[in-house]
């Protein structure tokens, strides 16, 4: 089970939460059919890092952004929705745990 | 007497308590703290079980869980059995009763055991080269007819339970700093250090007694203390200082993130265990550190007939000795390539077991082991080895050849009753292999070892390849400070040996025809050398194609013995090193786990929360039938007199339409919209627009995802500019809200609005029909109730029976109708008053079924039943209510996708047929009456329903084109013949729906 | 050297050495008139109708890892055609129809068992749809018939029909064609008879790049061992697909999720058959060697790590042990993860990609193995002659575009 890092409320089981596939999708309706598709139904489905939508579905109810190693399933960085993705963080170094939990304190 | 062959003192057993048990039948004593293994072991019992295949007498291999022959059933009561348990692992209790597995009719005297003189023919995948027969005939093969239920019937091992299980299972998630699996010198060290360190600690072990390797060296002393007695203290100083110590508790699954599953084990043990006391627990811990001290197991050699009874892993037998206080024979041949066999060898002599020989395989052992077993006068023949045994149910010589690679005719059998062997120790790498991390092949060692840490993690002890007591203890010691920032505790060791060492892999030299013989590597499988060079021959050249193509590792055992051997024996084979043949994927569990343990408390009614709505009591009162959705138990029908289904809907839907019906809505989905963009909200995720809707009103909105099919309906009421009260499906409410958040959060979060669920705030009754106001009338205050005050599609707030209500005037019947809006806990009271009024004026309570008939009579839709994730709004002829000057809304942009504005789609109808026969609901529809094999349905029956109303049965359904069909014959092909039917207008009755405005 | 029991006795007086190598181990050639990328069940079966049935031979089938590593050996070995979709009805009773004799054709003993596929229907709605599901298989030819709890009971005694559950079994539609096959024997059956007609099965060749000439058509692979020329590429390869043909910068509508399965301690014979429960997530049969062989669920996020979380199988489990409560002494022997390719519509993509030459076949979900002899004969006449079969004619990428879906979850709520 998954540990999440909740960008609101900090680390939190994945029990907790509900995936919302890939971030970033542009909601293309002005796109022609093969481009609406694409946005409908076409990604990346990375072997690597993903940029991914979860909601803290049974906690603060907030959809937010996840960097992940789809391969460790580990998580590299979170954040909140409409803030960009960060930059490609440095590779995990080898034997390295992955830095997974780095929420912030929860908000009052 | 617990047996002739029990030491007079020493072990960790209580001779004071004696313990009667029954194995086979025959009734054995033993003692408090024996296993059911070394109770037999005792009594001179080592004729145990027979093999899964071959039907080869097996005793005992190991002495923990790692033993793959010694399997047993143990059965307290009839539903209480349980096979297939290593008799290892049985804690004994007065009155346990266990059975051998896999003989008929008696291990000693076993009719498969023809298997043995058959094996020839039973190599590796023979199955796959034969009983094929001819191809199927009728739906069936030879193979599944003749062949497979044979083998189905031989294979298996116990026999599975038969009925449900009474025990209770108990759960628990937990938190720490530090997770110490595995309780020997190094994980009692690690759980030490890092609790002094002041951090939450855990600390598991599969035995009833921590200590792992302190229990079984007596002559060794740990800070001036026997080693043993300091197990126990630290055992004692970790609970005192909070740490959390769980005995007989496997870890068994490393997860992600530092999450480690642990299966305790609360009553086996027990003679008459509480009742109702939780049989197992299950430990979902996340750890900020996990320490690995799983320890080592000791590998066997591979030689002839290394699997009869009496042959056994030396360190077996020294835990059994020094464990149990057990002699497992009188007279020991040791076979040897691991200096701690010598150690073994020497305890068991001083014990008074003769050590007949020492059969060292290394060309030139040396060492101050093999010192001090020569100078105690043990022979020992060093650079040979041993090409068989003698003895079938019992070994009786091993055939001793002085130099390996010898032929086999240069050989002297020694006569013995126990056979002890050590191809060396493989690290207990499981755990950290699931964790992930990379397991590093240690050339000089041939052993695998953990690597790099892919996870927050270490090992320690022998798991790490570390060597001896005082070993374990400095590393464990060091891993426990390094997790928790304390300091690493030096103990003072004596009496170890460090020094042993030692080890071999794959098979002896024996010098014997390879084809000929049975020399196991996998014992509970069945698996040989030749098997697994068989698979090499085929051209099985990676280890997992191996292992698959032999079965070898993938027995109850997991291979914790064999794995290395075959490994090994499969490098030879193709003349390749250990990590270019790679090595199978260590899966969790590491012991197998109980299914009732995992499913915990999830049973009956926690398997799944049960919903139900404030009215549910009554209902249940007045005999209602319920039916399940989603969650939520909801009333069918209510059945007087002892009338079905169609009798008590055909009741309840005239009394409705003549009269009135009542009906419990409250399980259908609420939200509550709110703020200034709430009706630009709503327009984006309804197809319908909402600026227009005057407050007071309602209007139908029919919900669609963004591929453009429909996704929910209901009835949405504007109760303020700012505030929309939503109703969804039932079983779509959560989706629904999900949905919502979604858009609101991620793609319009510049509006401002929030959504809250209402679903269990407010309790919905619905009346229907004709006298619904009538009823309604003296009961609610504040709100005209008159036709022209309050029209159809309307809402408005007031009171009824003194509590607020939002009070709809909507109609799901095609009657006049109200849905009363009230707070949950005054649902009951007001239901009652409601029903007082109508069982008054003649009306009716009614279930979810005449519901669902009334709505079809009048054609309204349901989704889930009528749309299947395939429909749009067009297709259920609601194409008008899409506002399209709209200039967006979810699933708007997918609606002029090609094939959804394509010809030809299919489109919601009725139809009636002739007679009383209804349809059945998902027929198929064709356009001739005798559709040929594979022929293409135009079309399927929806919803089928004998129409009280009509007298007629009605269907509903999807047909292409449908609405250009309307009043042709299309037909419904089933067994007996295809029924013709109309093409009719969806709606039934009252198609103007002057009833409504009633 | 023939599989029969002529052969094995025969070879049991010499020790068994006489067995030949069962498919040939090759060094890549410097050209093939086609290649597969992916030797599991779907990928070397396509392989063989190619060389069988369109008689190329100069073809190979690379992987980069062993062949029948992936989830062909992964998964749970349901069979069945039982899909409410015309296009699915066809596809699935296609590789139906071959399983019946894929033994003898294959001469490899591949233990397709019809044991019976049962489907329990737990609430109205369930049945609604599963009747609606045997209408169609009717008018389709395939069999599939409504059992009511009593003939469910009767058909798998250990099942627990009684209404005082949480969701009692209200019927059930059996498949009685359906059933269970030996994984592994698949794929090495599939492998031993391409390899035999002359198809290079290339082990541990992991595709790194696919080339493309100026027109940009398929030009060949460079591969771990060396680059191989070739116009003609299929891809089949599950969960990597997304992957692999990134290489050709061809992006698809394809997720990857893990899926896990576990076994229990092989016990004597205790269940008959196959029985599915699609609403309460339960999936169990009961293998040749005893073992009780169980489906669990999909984790919810991508990952290619094969492995997934805990409370995955124990929500599985929780099901199990309601629908048979005898089984809750037995214990989890061996749990494991796949990598499933999952598709929007739950159907797969067999067919044409928008580069010349590049043929996929992928989306198999979590369903693949009981289609394996069906995608294996289209998909090879897919790449052998650039056009469609007529029943994978409909599974193209197109169908996303236009909204044609064939989505069997939408109306069966899961599916397997």
């Amino acid at each position: 089970m998954l540990l999440i890092p909740c960008p609101y409320c900090g680390p939190r089981p994945e029990l907790e939460f509900r995936n919302a596939g890939h971030a970033h999708i542009a909601r293309a309706t002005a796109a022609d059919d093969q481009g609406w598709a694409e946005t409908l139904f076409y990604r990346d489905n990375p072997k690597g890092v993903i940029a991914e939508r979860w909601r803290h579905f049974s906690g603060c109810g907030r959809f937010f952004n996840a960097l992940r190693d789809t391969v460790s399933d580990g998580f590299l960085a979170s954040y909140r929705v409409g803030e960009p993705r960060p930059a490609a963080p440095p590779p995990i170094p080898e034997g390295e745990a992955p830095r997974i939990g780095a929420g912030e304190e929860p908000r009052p | 007497m617990s047996g002739q062959h029990r030491t007079p003192r020493g072990g960790r057993i209580d001779r004071a308590r004696p313990i009667r048990f029954t194995f086979d039948g025959h009734v054995y004593e033993g003692c408090h703290g024996d296993t059911l293994a070394s109770a037999l072991l005792a009594h001179g019992v080592h004729l145990v079980g027979r093999s899964f295949k071959y039907h080869r007498p097996r005793g005992f291999l190991a002495a923990g869980a790692e033993e793959p022959n010694a399997l047993c059933t143990v059965t307290r009561d009839r539903a209480r059995t349980e096979p297939n348990l290593r008799m290892t692992q049985v804690e004994l209790y007065d009155g346990l009763d266990a059975a051998s597995q896999n003989s008929w009719p008696a291990r000693g005297f076993d009719v498969g055991a023809i298997n043995d003189l058959l094996s020839p023919l039973f190599a590796a995948g023979f199955y796959y080269k034969t009983f094929m027969g001819p191809r199927a005939v009728g739906g069936t093969t030879m193979w599944a007819k003749l062949f497979e239920p044979v083998i189905r019937r031989a294979a298996g091992l116990g026999r599975p339970p038969t009925e449900a299980d009474p025990d209770h299972y108990a759960n628990r998630f937990a938190h720490c700093d530090v997770l110490v699996v595995g309780g020997g010198p190094a994980g009692l060290a690690a759980a030490l250090a890092a609790a002094r360190a002041g951090r939450r600690t855990m600390v598991c072990d599969e035995n009833p007694e921590m200590g792992g390797a302190l229990l079984t060296h007596p002559a060794a002393e740990v800070d001036g203390r026997p080693a043993a007695a300091w197990a126990a203290s630290a055992v004692e100083e970790l609970r005192r200082l909070g740490a959390t110590v769980l005995p007989r508790t496997q870890g068994f699954g490393y997860y992600n993130h530092n999450f480690v599953a642990l299966t305790e084990r609360l009553t086996d043990h027990l003679a008459h265990p509480a009742a109702g006391a939780p049989r197992e627990r299950l430990w979902q811990v996340r750890a900020r550190h996990v320490v690995l001290a799983t320890g080592a197991t000791e590998r066997p050699l591979v030689f002839p007939d290394n699997d009869r009874p009496g042959v056994m892993l030396a360190d077996a037998a020294r835990a059994f000795l020094h464990r149990w206080g057990v002699k497992p024979g009188t007279e020991a041949v040791v076979v040897t390539a691991h200096d701690a066999a010598y150690r073994t060898a020497l305890d068991l002599h001083r014990a008074g077991v003769r050590i007949a020989r020492i059969v060292d395989p290394r060309p030139r052992p040396a060492g101050p082991a093999l010192d001090a077993a020569r100078a105690a006068g043990l022979p020992v023949t060093a650079g040979g080895t041993v090409i068989g045994v003698k003895g079938s149910l019992r070994v009786s010589a091993a055939l001793v050849a002085r130099s390996a690679g010898a032929g086999a005719t240069d050989h002297e059998a020694v006569p013995c009753d126990l056979v002890l062997m050590s191809g060396g120790f493989t690290p207990a790498v499981h755990l950290f292999s699931q964790s992930r991390g990379k397991l590093r092949f240690d050339a000089a060692t041939q052993r695998y070892l953990p690597g790099d840490a892919a996870q927050a993690q270490s090992s320690a002890g022998a798991c790490a390849g570390a060597w001896g007591l005082a070993a374990a203890l400095d590393g464990g010691s060091a891993a426990g400070a390094a997790a928790s920032g304390g300091e690493a505790l030096r103990h003072a060791v004596s009496g170890d040996h460090p020094e042993d060492g030692g080890g071999t892999l794959g098979t002896l030299p024996h010098g014997r025809d390879p084809s000929r013989v049975k020399a196991f590597v996998d014992f509970q499988n069945d698996v040989t050398a030749k098997d697994i060079k068989l698979a090499v021959r085929e051209g099985f050249k990676s280890i997992e194609h191996v292992k698959r193509y032999t079965t070898t590792g993938m027995a109850t055992d997991q291979g914790k013995t064999s794995n290395m051997n075959a490994l090994a024996i499969a490098a030879g084979a193709l003349g390749r090193t250990l990590p270019e043949v790679g090595l199978t994927t260590f899966r969790q569990p590491y012991t197998p786990v109980t299914f009732g343990t995992l499913a915990g408390a999830a049973r009956d009614e926690l398997f799944d929360p049960v919903r139900r709505t404030p009215i549910h009591g009554w209902a249940e009162a007045r005999g209602a039938r319920f039916e399940d959705v989603g969650q939520w138990k909801r009333a069918w029908y209510f059945p007087v007199a002892g009338e079905d289904l169609h009798a008590a809907v055909a009741r309840e839907v005239r009394a409705t339409r003549e009269v009135a019906g009542i009906f419990d809505a409250s399980t259908l989905g609420k939200i509550e919209v709110v703020g200034p963009d709430a009706a630009e909200f709503l327009n984006r995720l309804y197809v319908n627009s909402w600026s227009k809707l005057g407050v007071g009103r309602c209007r139908y909105g029919l919900m669609l995802n963004e591929p453009g099919f429909v996704m929910d309906d209901g009835v949405v009421g504007r109760l303020a500019l700012d505030r929309f009260h939503v109703t969804t499906t039932t079983g779509g409410a959560p989706r629904v809200l999900h949905h919502m958040e979604d858009y609101l959060q991620t793609e319009f979060p510049e509006l401002r609005v929030w959504l809250t669920s209402v679903t269990e705030q407010w309790a919905v009754i619905a009346v229907q029909g004709p006298r619904a106001r009538a009823i309604l009338e003296p009961l609610v205050e504040g709100i005209d109730l008159s036709s022209g005050a309050f029209p159809h599609m309307a809402i408005r707030e007031g009171a009824i029976c003194g509590v607020p209500t939002r009070l709809f005037r909507v109609s799901f019947t095609g009657e006049l109708g109200f849905e009363v809006n009230v707070p949950s806990d005054h649902a009951a009271a007001v239901w009652d008053a409601v029903w007082a009024r109508t069982e008054a004026l003649g009306g009716v309570a009614y279930g979810t079924e005449s519901m669902h008939v009334m709505r079809a009579e009048k054609g309204y839709v349901i989704v889930g039943q009528e749309t299947d994730g395939t429909v749009t709004p067009d297709d259920l002829g609601l194409g008008g209510m899409v506002g399209r000057a709209k200039p967006d809304f979810v699933g708007r942009r997918s609606l002029s996708r090609p094939d959804l504005v394509a010809p030809g789609r299919k489109q919601l109808v009725g139809l009636r047929t002739e007679g009383t026969a209804v349809l059945e609901e998902g027929a198929q529809i064709t356009p001739v009456p005798d559709p040929k094999r594979g022929a293409h349905a135009i079309g399927h029956v929806t919803s089928a329903y004998a129409s009280p109303t009509l007298g007629v049965p009605i269907a509903l359904a999807l047909v292409e084109n449908g609405r250009a069909l309307t009043g042709q014959t299309v037909y419904v092909p089933m067994p007996g013949g295809a029924i013709p039917a109309r093409v009719v207008s969806p709606v039934f009755y009252d198609a103007e729906g002057e009833r409504l405005h009633g | 050297m023939r599989f029969s029991f002529a052969n094995l006795v025969r070879q049991s007086f010499s020790g068994h050495q006489g067995w030949p190598e069962q498919w040939r181990d090759p060094e890549p050639k410097a050209a093939y008139d086609a290649v597969i990328i992916g030797a599991g069940g779907h990928g070397l079966a396509t392989a063989y109708y190619m060389a069988a049935e369109h008689g190329l031979r100069n073809i190979a089938v690379v992987d980069k890892g062993w062949l029948g590593g992936g989830n062909t050996g992964r998964n749970t070995t349901i069979i069945r055609s039982n899909y409410l979709w015309e296009e699915s009805e066809a596809l699935y009773d296609h590789a139906l129809d071959l399983w019946q004799d894929l033994s003898q054709v294959l001469n490899y003993n591949v233990m397709y068992s019809p044991r019976g596929c049962m489907m329990l229907a737990h609430n109205i709605h369930d049945v609604q749809v599963f009747k609606r599901h045997v209408h169609a298989n009717r008018l389709a030819g395939i069999d599939n018939e409504w059992l009511t709890p009593e003939e469910a009971k009767e058909f798998c005694p250990i099942l627990n029909t009684s209404e005082r559950v949480r969701y009692p079994i209200l019927g059930a539609t059996l498949q009685r064609r359906g059933g269970v096959a030996r994984h592994d024997a698949v794929a090495w059956g599939y492998a031993r008879a391409a390899s035999a007609l002359g198809v290079d099965i290339l082990q541990r060749c992991e595709v790194k790049g696919i080339t493309r000439d100026a027109s940009g058509a398929v030009s060949g692979l460079d591969t771990t061992r060396g680059p191989i020329a070739t116009r003609r590429v299929g891809v089949v390869a599950a969960g990597n697909t997304s992957v692999v043909m990134g290489m050709a910068g061809v992006r698809l509508p394809l997720e990857s999720y893990p899926l896990q399965a576990l076994v229990s301690e092989p016990v004597k014979p205790m269940m008959p058959c196959v029985v599915m429960s699609n609403t309460i997530h339960a999936y169990m049969s009961q293998s040749d060697k005893g073992e009780l062989v169980i489906g669990a669920g999909t984790d919810s996020y991508i990952s290619y790590s094969q492995t997934g979380g805990l409370h995955i199988a124990t929500h599985t489990l929780d099901a199990i042990c309601e629908l048979f409560p005898a089984v809750r002494r037995l214990r989890m022997l061996r749990s494991w993860g796949g990598i499933v390719d999952v598709t929007p519509d739950r159907s797969p993509i067999i067919g044409k990609t928008p580069v010349p030459g590049l043929f996929v076949n992928c989306g198999w979900g979590t369903g693949g193995f009981k289609a394996t002899p069906g995608s294996g004969h289209v998909f090879a006449h897919q790449v052998a002659t650039g056009e469609p079969h007529p029943i994978n004619a409909p599974f193209t990428l197109d169908r996303f575009r236009t909204g044609r879906l064939i989505d069997e979850a939408a109306a069966a709520a899961v599916a397997h």
